[in-house]
């Protein structure tokens, strides 16, 4: 599948994708509405093209349409829920077939064979099981391969750290967050991952820097890799980097993407940075029609050298959600982590705590200090807080106070990190 | 001659302080000389002990940064003149001093200045052409 010619896969693409359509037209009813708005119907759809004659879903629709407003399946054929945590109200709840959740499973184990994970390897899954979709997602591609799955989920690091060592661990999963947690709670330990059978890491569910995987690669003595999915779609499971790492490539049979401006809503050319849209080509539950990800990425022209037909993205770096406006200047965590990482001695510990003073935005970013950037003289503390408050503010565009804090400090979750705090009245 | 001091990241809260120091002394640690050198945002608390590497472990296994640097102990005569001699001694020298402190010591009227030079060796051998007696490390620290 992943080495199919492209004119083929065009072709397959196009006929799921009128079938999709014809399907969320038959039995969603936000849909055919906002169809009959933009007076569309499913017949107007004859090239892959003609997508963008179709309108946006976004993830409010999910919110307004809850629990089970936008399902295409009636719940006799439905066969698995998840949802997302929902920090604010009410949360996203997606729905699976039984087709649905072989599409994921296989599309999961396609990501998971890339670099060659098989029978024999012994898989740690520190994805959290339950409602949201990265614990089952990894687990079921991962027994799809024949590999031993040990369903460890997030937290206890201590045993995590156990168990990779005591049952010979070779592939883990996780967040890149809780990951670089294991690092932190390993090295404490005086525990050496690169000793261990590791090989290969699977990354996902937040966006991470090339810098993160060059730390990630370094302590723990793997390859890592990026893998791409959201739970509105699917899960994980949309897109996966090759052994070349140089781009993630969809899985353009079951997932159509797009990039669009975020601003005007126009599809952009291949190799320009935009908003990445996706269209759920075979999901019955389901089915969503041009999703907005608010992930902002660029489709890269091309083939790539490892020889599959399937277009790649560019990793994600940030998304268009998590930006924020300091003094009218766009401004993402990522940078800030960027920052810290070229100063190699600084982990990647930080708060972003905006406030606002006399009607002006103040940006301050607390940093951890580590025993490599700790020095018994204040003259050279204070020139590091002052080399990352200059170079944030080059990077950024924004004056930046930078705040060195007392290790352990700032709260870690086991999960996603919490990484801005907005006081600022709005 | 040279001396290993803790120096530790504290912010500047009362805590960060008083910590550490109540951590060492729960352990019998002796805490010799202490000094604090602050910034706006965060101080460096800087620790003689008498055992460092038993003090450092500690820190360490309770969260804090630790660093231990070598620094050198002179001795200074009781008098008014005690501490002029001393100073007068260093000027003349072309070191570079990091930073200093000094705290009393003994029974006496003695007190002693504590040193980080940037060279320490160069340090010492000047020291000694100069007539300034340095402490062992073994009149400061059991280990």
């Amino acid at each position: 599948m992943d080495y199919m010619p492209r004119p083929e896969l065009e072709r397959l693409q196009l006929k799921r994708l009128r079938s999709v359509v014809q399907r969320a037209w038959e039995r969603v009813p936000l849909f055919r509405a906002r169809m009959n708005e933009r007076e569309v119907t499913p017949e107007d759809i004859n090239s892959l093209a003609d997508a963008a004659k179709l309108p946006f879903t976004v993830k409010t629709d999910l919110r307004d349409t809850y629990p089970f407003g936008l399902f295409a399946s009636s719940m006799r054929e439905v066969v698995r829920l998840h949802a997302s945590s929902g920090t604010t109200g009410k949360p996203i709840v997606v729905a699976y077939t039984q087709d649905d959740l072989e599409v994921w499973t296989s599309v999961m184990a396609r990501a998971l064979a890339v670099p060659g994970v098989q029978e024999g390897d012994i898989v740690q899954n520190c994805f959290n099981y339950g409602l949201f979709t990265g614990g089952l997602g990894y687990h079921y591609g991962a027994e799809r391969l024949g590999a031993t799955v040990i369903p460890a989920s997030g937290g206890n690091t201590e045993r995590q750290i156990m168990l990779m060592r005591d049952f010979g661990t070779t592939v883990v999963f996780s967040t890149p967050t809780y990951f670089l947690h294991v690092l932190d709670r390993a090295d404490e330990l005086g525990v050496d991952l690169r000793q261990m059978s590791l090989r290969i890491g699977f990354f996902g569910a937040e966006p991470w820097t090339d810098a993160m995987r060059r730390r990630i690669e370094q302590a723990a003595g793997i390859k890592a890799f990026d893998l791409y999915g959201l739970s509105e779609i699917v899960g994980p499971g949309i897109s996966v980097d090759c052994v070349h790492q140089d781009g993630l490539h969809i899985f353009e049979d079951h997932f159509y993407a797009e990039i669009i401006n975020p601003e005007t809503q126009q599809v952009l050319p291949e190799g320009e940075e935009g908003e990445l849209v996706l269209t759920t080509l075979s999901k019955q539950a389901m089915p969503l029609i041009r999703y907005r990800t608010r992930d902002i990425t660029a489709l890269m022209p091309g083939t790539c050298a490892c020889g599959r037909s399937l277009r790649r993205m560019r990793r994600v770096g940030r998304r268009s959600d998590d930006m924020l406006i300091i003094r009218g200047v766009n401004v993402y965590p990522s940078q800030v982590e960027s920052v810290l990482l070229q100063f190699d001695e600084a982990a990647p510990h930080y708060l972003i705590i905006l406030t606002s003073e006399h009607g002006l935005d103040q940006m301050e970013v607390q940093v951890e200090v580590t025993p490599r950037i700790f020095s018994d003289k204040v003259a050279t503390m204070e020139a590091l807080q002052k080399r990352l408050s200059d170079t944030m503010r080059q990077v950024l565009q924004t004056r930046v106070q930078v705040t060195l804090v007392a290790p352990s400090t700032i709260q870690r979750s086991e999960g996603k990190a919490k990484r801005v705090i907005d006081r600022r009245k709005i | 001659m040279k001396i290993t001091q803790l120096s530790v990241f504290a912010e500047n809260k009362p805590r960060y302080i008083v910590a550490p120091c109540r951590l060492l002394a729960d352990a019998g640690i002796d805490i010799r000389a202490i000094s604090l050198a602050e910034t706006l945002h965060f101080g460096v608390l800087r620790l003689i002990v008498s055992d460092w590497r038993k003090s450092a472990k500690l820190l360490e296994e309770a969260g804090y940064v630790v660093k231990p640097t070598e620094v050198l102990a002179v001795e200074v005569p009781g008098g008014p003149s005690g501490l002029a001699g001393v100073l007068a001694a260093v000027e003349t020298t072309s070191l570079n001093i990091e930073y200093m402190y000094a705290f009393p010591f003994g029974h006496g009227d003695k007190a002693i200045l504590v040193f980080r030079f940037e060279d320490l060796d160069a340090a010492i051998e000047q020291l000694q052409s100069a007539g300034i007696s340095m402490l062992a490390r073994e009149e400061l620290q059991e280990r």
